[in-house]
């Protein structure tokens, strides 16, 4: 299943330690442009961990990132956001004081240089209004944009968070277990909604649902103790022995 | 106060804010002391600078009255020994106060909560001391008989003149009260811009906020710099009107007594701080009398609203506000 082109998202060698624990240890990942990559394996298998290396939220101890083959390992977040590599978190995050419609804004306001002017009025930000209400309706959102985040339900917040990313219009999407906490409606509309957002982009994602993972993934990397155990399509790898054993044989809920 | 639109400095529609603001500038002298009036608009402006930082960038400064003392001291070096016109002496005191705040930035901006109230507590306690020990700070006595000159060399600032029956240096209360009001008016529209915006966002969730490219510790360093100079310049102003650079200003008692008039007015609010900066001062004034128990009196003070106004007293009046405007909104369908 290697591809012929260069990947777009990749790492080699990839370590963290803490304190003297390898929480990910010689971790290779290529992530094919325009696929959907889905990262799963028991808890504790290192997966968010992996999300804070690639997105620079936490210091490599060893191996290298590398971002349509170029070396991003040094840069700060900030920077690997500039070039189109943008992370959602594993508990819901929104601007929770902030309406809905200005927690969009805010995002679209970071692609742009006025985030230092200062001296301009609040007016400025309606530049950005038509696009923001684009991106809440695309997520069902068009009728709660003047409701303060923290007022919506959890679901919601999903939901405004993923409009949020996409309003950076991240060409690497890295969704950290999108479907965590959810009941089964928000589960399917945010699968639905992940899978319009993969539309011309690649999305990475750290998802605990396997049902999520089949419907959605094109390629599977299992994780287990910080060690990539397998990888390949959902069949290959739910047939896999090792990853039956690691992961699968308690997991139950598997149709294998 | 019927349309819902943009609030202002205590929620209500901004112009007529800031209209009631600049009366209640031009009363104040005549409701208390002159100089006190002053006084009470310098710590205002600390205040609210202050507030800059904790409601607003989410950092609790325990270092604040080093950029207040340094503004003081520079202005009042500025004023006496360099002779210079009242405006530029502030603008040395500001400056000092920018650089200062440079200082403090680069090495504390990083650190979060309770590690950042100790780092600025520190380095605020090093400043104390150069200004204790340098030999053109006057020591324990502070930097006395600051001239208040004229202003561009026209405007005396010292004389005194009868205005409606009340006796004051009506020139100098025009420059501070404009001074403050100016200080205030910039703080508002800092926080109305698009940097405000991302300043809250950063305030809400900082790794989101990171996580979308948002420049977090640039923003909280420019609030850092911008805090310490509008400090700096209420400090500056204060050693204009009170003729003297006090050691007390850049004591550590001062910035717990700035997180106090914070705290007590309203952390978070545009006016709130401002409030309860002119509170404690006049509080101070008129029980001087009681000596060292005012210390007593204003902690019985402080212990009964954090136990009341949780919000402070512009907090919980916004709040009240609010809900009242929420009900009148649902009964009115």
């Amino acid at each position: 299943m290697s591809a012929e082109t260069a990947p777009i998202l990749a790492c080699r060698g990839l370590r963290r330690d803490f304190r003297g624990f390898a929480a990910v240890e010689d971790f290779d990942l290529a992530v094919r442009e325009g696929s959907i990559h889905a990262l799963i394996g028991p808890n504790g298998a290192g997966k968010t961990t992996v999300f804070n290396l690639l997105t620079r939220f936490l210091p490599v101890s060893a191996g290298r990132i590398l971002l349509r083959g170029e070396d991003i390992t040094a840069l700060p977040a900030e920077r690997v956001v500039r070039r189109g590599l943008v992370r959602s978190f594993q508990i819901s995050a929104v601007f929770a004081h902030l309406s809905a419609l200005d927690n969009v804004r805010v995002a679209l306001l970071a692609r742009t240089g006025l985030v230092w002017q200062f001296w301009r009025a609040r007016s400025t930000l309606d530049a950005f209004t038509d696009e923001a209400h684009h991106h809440l309706a695309s997520v069902g959102l068009a009728d709660l944009a003047h409701t303060p985040a923290v007022a919506l339900p959890y679901g919601r917040k999903r939901a405004l968070e993923l409009a949020t990313t996409l309003a950076r219009d991240p060409a690497v999407l890295l969704l950290d277990e999108p479907t965590q906490g959810m009941g089964i409606e928000d589960v399917a509309r945010i699968t639905e909604l992940i899978r319009i957002a993969a539309r011309g982009r690649t999305v990475l994602m750290v998802e605990h649902n396997l049902k999520v993972v089949a419907t959605l993934a094109d390629t599977i990397t299992v994780l287990a103790r910080g060690r990539r155990l397998a990888e390949g399509s959902y069949a290959a790898v739910s047939q896999d022995p090792l990853v039956r054993e690691a992961y699968l044989g308690h997991g139950g809920d598997a149709h294998a | 106060m019927s349309a819902a639109r943009a609030p202002g400095l205590l929620g209500s529609p901004a112009l007529l804010s800031w209209i009631g603001v600049l009366a209640l500038g031009v009363l104040l002298p005549f409701l208390v002391y002159p100089v006190l009036a002053m006084e009470m608009l310098c710590f205002a402006l600390f205040a609210s600078a202050f507030n800059l930082l904790l409601g607003y960038g989410g950092l609790l400064s325990f270092g604040h009255a080093a950029f207040f003392g340094i503004g003081a001291y520079v202005c009042g070096h500025a004023a006496k020994v360099w002779q210079l016109d009242p405006l530029l002496a502030l603008a040395c005191g500001t400056a000092a106060g920018v650089m200062l705040g440079v200082a403090f930035g680069a090495v504390a901006i990083r650190r979060q909560g309770i590690y950042f109230a100790m780092v600025t507590l520190a380095l605020a306690q090093i400043v104390y001391f150069v200004l204790l020990q340098a030999p053109f700070t006057g020591g324990e006595d502070g930097l006395q008989g600051i001239p208040r000159g004229a202003l561009l060399g026209v405007l005396d600032l010292q004389s005194e003149s009868v205005l409606l029956g009340q006796r004051a240096a009506w020139g100098l209360y025009g420059l501070v009260l404009a001074v403050t009001v100016s200080g205030h008016f910039l703080i508002a529209r800092v926080l109305a811009s698009p940097t405000g915006l991302a300043l809250r966002s950063v305030q809400e969730h900082e790794p989101r906020a990171r996580s979308l490219g948002l420049p977090a510790s640039g923003l909280k360093f420019g609030m850092l710099v911008l805090s310490a100079g509008l400090a700096a310049l209420a400090g500056a102003l204060k050693a204009l009107v009170l003729g003297l650079a006090a050691l007390t200003d850049a004591t550590w008692q001062m910035s717990g007594e700035v997180v106090l008039m914070t705290l007590i007015g309203g952390v978070g609010t545009l006016a709130g701080p401002a409030v309860g900066a002119g509170l404690l001062r006049y509080l101070h004034h008129t029980l001087a009398g009681l000596g060292s128990w005012v210390t007593v009196v204003l902690g019985g003070i402080f212990v009964f609203c954090v136990l009341v106004f949780r919000r402070g007293m512009i907090g919980e009046w916004l709040a009240w506000w609010q809900r009242s405007r929420a009900a009148v909104g649902s009964s009115g369908r």
